[in-house]
């Protein structure tokens, strides 16, 4: 055990944190992050900038455009990033979702073909799992693919699609098999975003902005080479996906929440706590280490043994709940300001903005009713309740 | 950053494990030969010249074991006060200490030495005379010291924020011993328990508790190994990480007991079942050597008014004293 950097994990921080500092815009500078803005040519230049440095797909392999480094380079980039309050890459669904599931899943001609353009930040990815009848059960998925003469031809809606509104490419879960039900029958594409019969309306949200979509697919034609895994095989493939999507999350989360540490005591520092808040204060910041630590453990199980400790599991129930309190603890701080909207409002009305965001956090890559599910019955070893 | 034990770590919490699982009640002289009573004592003092980890290990083993004995209170409290000769009779068995850090000193049913606080010193108490007292937790009896002299001057009290920062780290993985266990009979039951035609453990207002049960026990769990890795290597921010740990843990153990009490209904509320054995000494590591609440003042103040924040490299080190 020992917790300080090794000397070559220590010379990577070094090398990061000054890279940093020389290159990061002032205007990126403590950047909200959330889909909606990441729009723009600044947040691609940046993403590209980060790319050209060396510092994305830090653990990819090195044949698919990867670093081949080891994890604990990623979760110090994302310490650093969180640090610096600089923006990550713009394509987060596909380097957290996409890209690892077609490493996993992919023929030789779909790695070469999509991958090195995830890294550069050249194309964009949305995901097309939720359907308005499949959310949390996404064994409901009736989105329908048929295959005829060489194309599957697509039908159906998907929904809370984050980037759709961006995005290039969409990794789609579909119903091939039309009699089948469940887990059966599943069919999982990668869809041009720009073929005809795609259409984006995005979904205005409690913070008034819209950082997820609808998407409609009316027969739209999917070329067959487009086909991830097997025909019938896409819940196998999508497990992948979320497995990757909570899987790599963990140290991004903690580095979000490190932001927001960093935030409330500064804020607490500005205008004052009473000995309540500050209670408090204490309580969130030990709670911060705790999870930091907790993803440090897990991490370093992985090294070790290269299977994940289950420690890993409960990452991202813990943030969602602490970013929730942390927000509300921030808008106390403020008193009668945080009534106030985001053009009057302190700090250009971050907390407030962050506050209503933090209520999707418990809800999106899966509500906290499902990770509990999940860490009741696969770590816990309690019995199935369904 | 490598956060796991060593191969020799994790043996010695097998042996820890399977021998208190033989022997409930151990004799010092039993802990003596096992090598436990000179675990971070240097070799050239007749110890083992291990660290802090490996002893977190043994503490987090016998909370589990809820065993009754002056091991915290000599390791945790007396330790980093005795001079070298005194340590090398602690690391040979032949001595139990305690350290009164207030008005109740801990362990006084069984440690044979008393250290006190004096001036800027640390001394042995002479001829004083002991109360035990009755405690909820009866694994862990408090008392109260009468009378005696100040003898021999062990110590400067300067090495005060160093004990407590120990006994906070000792107290938070104890806690984790005590809820560990606490939790694996919530589970077993949960599991085997049928009610309505189904194991209880189906429903989610059971399961869901215990998710959360779990949930907290990891993160407390990595605050204290956190707390002891800091304490074992000197690190700056022992003092805080401590505190933290301990305000955290102790509140962990204590909410994971009472999930478990509720997850075995009647039965967990019975004299004759361990859990209310457990839940007491989650009470009791809960109340000495600090509050919560007063843990946390000290975080906070870390925080919040030293020189400079976490902006740089983590909160300013300060002495957090709740003494008791």
């Amino acid at each position: 055990m020992d917790l300080r950097d090794t000397p070559e994990e220590a010379a990577f921080r070094a090398g990061l944190r000054a890279w940093l500092e020389e290159h990061l815009p002032e205007e990126l500078q403590g950047h909200r992050g959330g889909a909606a803005r990441f729009d723009g040519p600044a947040m691609r230049e940046w993403s590209r900038a980060l790319y050209h440095a060396g510092y994305i797909g830090l653990t990819w392999p090195k044949e698919y455009g990867g670093q081949g480094a080891p994890y604990a380079h990623q979760a110090i980039f994302l310490e650093e990033l969180a640090r610096a309050e600089a923006p990550p890459h713009v394509g987060v669904i596909g380097l957290g979702m996409a890209g690892p599931t077609i490493m996993a899943h992919g023929t030789e001609e779909q790695k070469a073909r999509y991958l090195a353009p995830i890294l550069s930040a050249e194309e964009i990815w949305c995901q097309g799992f939720s359907e308005p009848g499949a959310g949390s059960d996404l064994a409901g998925v009736r989105t329908s693919a048929r295959l005829e003469d060489g194309h599957f031809v697509v039908d159906g809606q998907k929904v809370w699609s984050s980037f759709a509104h961006l995005a290039d490419f969409c990794i789609l879960l579909t119903r091939s098999d039309p009699e089948s039900s469940r887990h059966a029958g599943l069919t999982y594409l990668i869809v041009d975003m720009h073929a005809p019969g795609v259409e984006v309306r995005p979904l205005t949200q409690i913070t008034g902005e819209a950082e997820f979509n609808e998407i409609f697919f009316t027969g739209v034609r999917v070329p067959s080479e487009n086909l991830l895994g097997d025909v019938g095989g896409g819940w196998q493939v999508a497990m992948t996906t979320l497995l990757h999507e909570r899987g790599t999350l963990g140290f991004a989360l903690q580095a979000a929440l490190e932001v927001q540490v960093r935030k409330l005591v500064s804020l607490a520092r500005d205008r004052g706590a009473d000995p309540l808040q500050r209670d408090r204060i204490a309580h969130e910041w030990s709670e911060l280490q705790a999870l930091r630590f907790t993803n440090a453990r897990a991490l370093s199980q992985l090294v070790k043994t290269g299977l994940p400790g289950p420690e890993g599991s409960i990452s991202k129930l813990v943030w969602s709940e602490a970013n929730q309190r942390v927000t509300k603890l921030a808008l106390e701080l403020l008193g009668p300001d945080a009534a106030l909207g985001e053009d009057n409002a302190p700090y250009g009305g971050y907390w407030q903005h962050q506050q209503l965001r933090s209520r999707g956090n418990t809800i999106e890559a899966g509500t906290s009713e499902i990770l509990r599910n999940i860490v009741a019955e696969r770590v816990l070893g309690l019995p199935k309740s369904r | 950053m490598d956060f796991t034990f060593t191969p020799e770590q994790d043996a010695l919490r097998e042996q820890a494990r399977e021998f208190l699982a033989a022997t409930p009640e151990p004799t010092w002289a039993q802990l003596a030969e096992l090598g436990w009573t000179g675990v971070s004592i240097p070799e050239e003092d007749g110890g083992a010249g291990l660290t802090f980890v490996e002893e977190a290990v043994l503490y987090e083993e016998l909370s589990r074991a809820l065993y009754h004995g002056p091991f915290l209170s000599t390791f945790a409290l007396a330790l980093p006060a005795l001079p070298d000769d005194l340590r090398a009779e602690v690391a040979a068995g032949e001595a139990t200490w305690t350290l009164a850090l207030g008005p109740l000193v801990t362990d006084l049913d069984t440690a044979q030495r008393v250290a006190i606080v004096g001036g800027d010193g640390i001394y042995e108490l002479e001829g004083a005379e002991r109360e035990v007292l009755t405690t909820t937790d009866a694994t862990r009896p408090l008392g109260v010291v009468r009378g005696g002299d100040a003898g021999r001057r062990l110590a400067d009290s300067t090495v005060l924020p160093e004990i407590e920062a120990r006994a906070r780290a000792a107290l938070a993985i104890e806690a984790c011993g005590v809820a560990r266990r606490a939790l694996e009979l919530a589970l077993e039951y949960a599991a085997s328990r049928e009610q309505f035609g189904r194991r209880i453990g189906v429903y989610q207002a059971v399961s869901h508790p215990l998710a959360d049960a779990y949930t907290q026990l990891e993160l407390a769990r990595s605050l204290a190994l956190w707390a002891g890795w800091c304490v074992a290597t000197g690190d700056a921010q022992a003092a805080v990480a401590a505190a933290a740990a301990k305000a955290y843990a102790a509140d962990a153990a204590v909410a994971v007991c009472e999930t478990a009490i509720q997850t075995l209904g009647g039965i967990g509320f019975t004299w004759e079942h361990v859990l209310h054995r457990l839940y007491k000494r989650s009470l009791g590591i809960q109340s000495i050597v600090g509050s919560g609440t007063g843990l946390r003042a000290g975080v906070a103040a870390s925080l919040l008014d030293g020189e400079r924040g976490i902006e740089d490299e983590g909160p300013v080190p300060v002495s957090i004293s709740q003494g008791g």
